[in-house]
């Protein structure tokens, strides 16, 4: 109260409130122009090689620092197909998950087992690459990929997938890694969306005897299936830019190869392997030119993750 | 929509839930289906929670049988060491913190002023809606691709890789999570506290900085804490900014950090490196897990006391 008494003059109250309203609104526009700016840098950074390859660069799958020639065609398949492998494993598994917390977890564990699976997803990216490399990669090859390969690399259609040396590491074990690390973040979003499904809905399906997988099928999901797609949407946004735990263990080769078990690259590990070692000028706007490819498949995947929350949203505001 | 869901599904609800006292046997049949299929999605769902808690236990213990045996006083009182001869992590420690720290006041305040632009001002107008999905969009971009930006805009200017580098690129990091948890605290303040400050004749920016904000005050921190959280653990946006450095170093220079030095070590044939990796990862998660902890456990507190 003595504050405001003293400080009673309206009119410099009144440039101080509309002084106060600029700044944050300058700095609300900051946050704005941090994303222009960064599209603008890359571009910027990435002309000489957009001016010299062209869209060749899109198709192209040499690499090839030493005679100053790139393509983009084997770090984007690298990070397409690991994000996908990780989708593949985590959908499943985060949905199975978010199932048990929303609807069979004894409530005394419902605390303790979301903040576990939250563990997960606060443990360092670059932990799960040393893990990656010196723990599980080992095991994988001499355990379970000669087995694998025994008895699946002969298949017509689907064996050469499973082909090459057993070494561990390759771009089925970072899809792998990757899952792990994307399945806490869709399952807690998973978790979120099914619980503003409206008890009423839910309690009048198992009212009329559905049994829960019945609720969850044709209940919940149908309520919450844009949530659910966002969600996924997420994740994928987090696996497609995920950097340090891929380049431990996708194996940095710059050859395409049809095999899950071989040695691939993606986007973000060639960025952490090269840049900082790279002279040439091409090779250097090469790198930017696949982080601002990066950029933009990223920006599109979590615009769209962003505009179904927002619409699953919009449509609990209306029932509600 | 909720009337549609329901006629929308009332058919299948028919054909599979009513009774037919004629058909008992074939009702017995769907029953003993209906429950196998319950009972397999379930089972499924037990068995994806177990997939999920494996994988943690297991890395958790990994990590502490090894960090533990490379943990020493060494790691604490020496800098890294070059292949073959003892030493420890200090350098990179002293490094990680100051670049968080940093990194951490840079960012903080930005945030907290965007996101009192979001809560207080952001109802009208075009800008807090693409604000607030622009934010959401940087919260999960890319962060090698924060780390090439500062490359571009100030290690390219100034010529050299350097500490204070490192620290923006971390800012830059900062600044959305802290943007979303203020405005999302500050919402959960009451109204009427608001109008109550307004109608004492408190101005606007008095009513947020001693009203608002100072309710919201255990939210804010919980924000800013999962922030220092997140960059304290981040490697990729350090790769080429704050790069890494073998001794002690100002700010203005190269600077050794954990996260780099783990990753360099790691990836090194040198057994004495790895062992010094394994005690940099545990104690990055050490502190990460703790911060995260902290921040949960302040944030429940708040929404409890509501």
């Amino acid at each position: 109260m003595e504050k405001l008494s003293n400080s009673a003059n309206p009119k410099r109250q009144m440039m101080l409130d509309s002084l106060f309203r600029v700044t944050t609104r300058f700095f609300a526009f900051l946050v704005l122009a941090l994303l222009v700016g960064i599209l603008i840098s890359l571009v910027i950074g990435a002309m000489p090689s957009i001016r010299h390859f062209g869209w060749g660069f899109l198709t192209s799958t040499e690499w090839d620092p030493v005679s100053e020639n790139f393509g983009a065609v084997v770090p984007i398949f690298g990070t397409l197909v690991t994000s996908f492998i990780a989708l593949l494993i985590g959908v499943p598994v985060s949905f199975g998950i978010a199932i048990f917390l929303t609807e069979i977890c004894p409530p005394l564990l419902k605390r303790p087992l979301g903040i576990a699976v939250e563990l997960l997803a606060g443990i360092p990216s670059i932990i799960y690459g040393m893990w990656g490399l010196f723990v599980f990669a080992p095991l994988f090859g001499d355990h379970v990929q000669p087995w694998v390969m025994e008895n699946l690399g002969e298949w017509p259609l689907i064996g050469f997938l499973f082909q090459g040396a057993p070494m561990g590491i390759g771009i089925f074990t970072a899809g792998l890694i990757l899952a792990i690390m994307v399945i806490p973040f869709i399952a807690s979003v998973m978790r979120d969306v099914f619980e503003v499904v409206p008890p009423m809905l839910k309690e009048s399906a198992y009212g009329l005897g559905g049994t829960t997988w019945e609720v969850v099928r044709n209940v919940v999901l149908p309520y919450t299936k844009t949530g659910v797609i966002g969600g996924i949407m997420l994740g994928l946004g987090r696996a497609l830019g995920e950097t340090m735990a891929v380049t431990f263990v996708i194996g940095n080769s710059t050859n395409l190869s049809t095999s899950l078990f071989d040695a691939g690259n993606s986007i973000a590990s060639a960025l952490a392997n090269e840049f900082a070692e790279a002279t040439g000028e091409f090779h250097m706007a090469a790198l930017i030119e696949l982080g601002l490819i990066l950029f933009f498949i990223t920006f599109v995947v979590l615009s769209c993750s962003k505009l179904l929350l927002l619409q699953l949203k919009k449509q609990e505001g209306r029932n509600s | 929509m909720m009337t549609t869901t329901l006629t929308a599904r009332s058919p299948n609800t028919d054909r599979t839930m009513s009774a037919q006292p004629s058909k008992n046997s074939r009702n017995n049949a769907i029953y003993a289906r209906r429950r196998f299929v319950n009972g397999f999605n379930m089972t499924a769902s037990l068995l994806a929670m177990g997939f999920g808690l494996f994988w943690l236990a297991w890395i958790l213990y990994t990590l502490l049988a090894h960090g533990l045996a490379g943990m020493s006083m060494d790691v604490f009182t020496k800098i890294t060491p070059p292949p073959g001869s003892a030493g420890g992590l200090i350098n990179a420690i002293a490094g990680s913190l100051k670049m968080t720290f940093f990194g951490t006041l840079l960012g903080t305040p930005i945030g907290i002023l965007a996101g009192v632009y979001l809560a207080e001002f952001g109802d009208r107008g075009w800008l807090a809606p693409a604000t607030r999905f622009i934010n959401d969009i940087l919260l999960s971009a890319p962060s090698i691709v924060i780390g090439l930006f500062i490359y571009e805009m100030y290690v390219v200017t100034m010529g050299h890789f350097s500490g204070w580098a490192g620290a923006l690129a971390l800012s830059l990091l900062v600044i959305p999570v802290v943007v979303r948890t203020t405005e999302n605290m500050l919402r959960l303040v009451p109204n009427s506290l608001r109008e109550a400050a307004i109608a004492l004749g408190a101005p606007q920016w008095k009513v947020t900085m001693y009203v608002t904000l100072r309710s919201a005050k255990a939210g804010v921190i919980t924000g800013i804490l999962l922030a220092v959280a997140r960059i304290s653990g981040e490697t990729a946006p350090l790769l080429f900014t704050a790069l890494n450095n073998q001794f002690w170093s100002g700010m203005n220079q190269p600077m050794a950090n954990l996260p780099i030095v783990i990753f360099q070590f790691a990836m090194s044939p040198y057994e004495d490196w790895h062992a010094l990796a394994w005690a940099g990862a545990l104690l990055i998660t050490l502190s990460v897990l703790t911060l995260n902890i902290v921040a949960r456990w302040l944030g429940s507190q708040k929404t409890q006391s509501h």
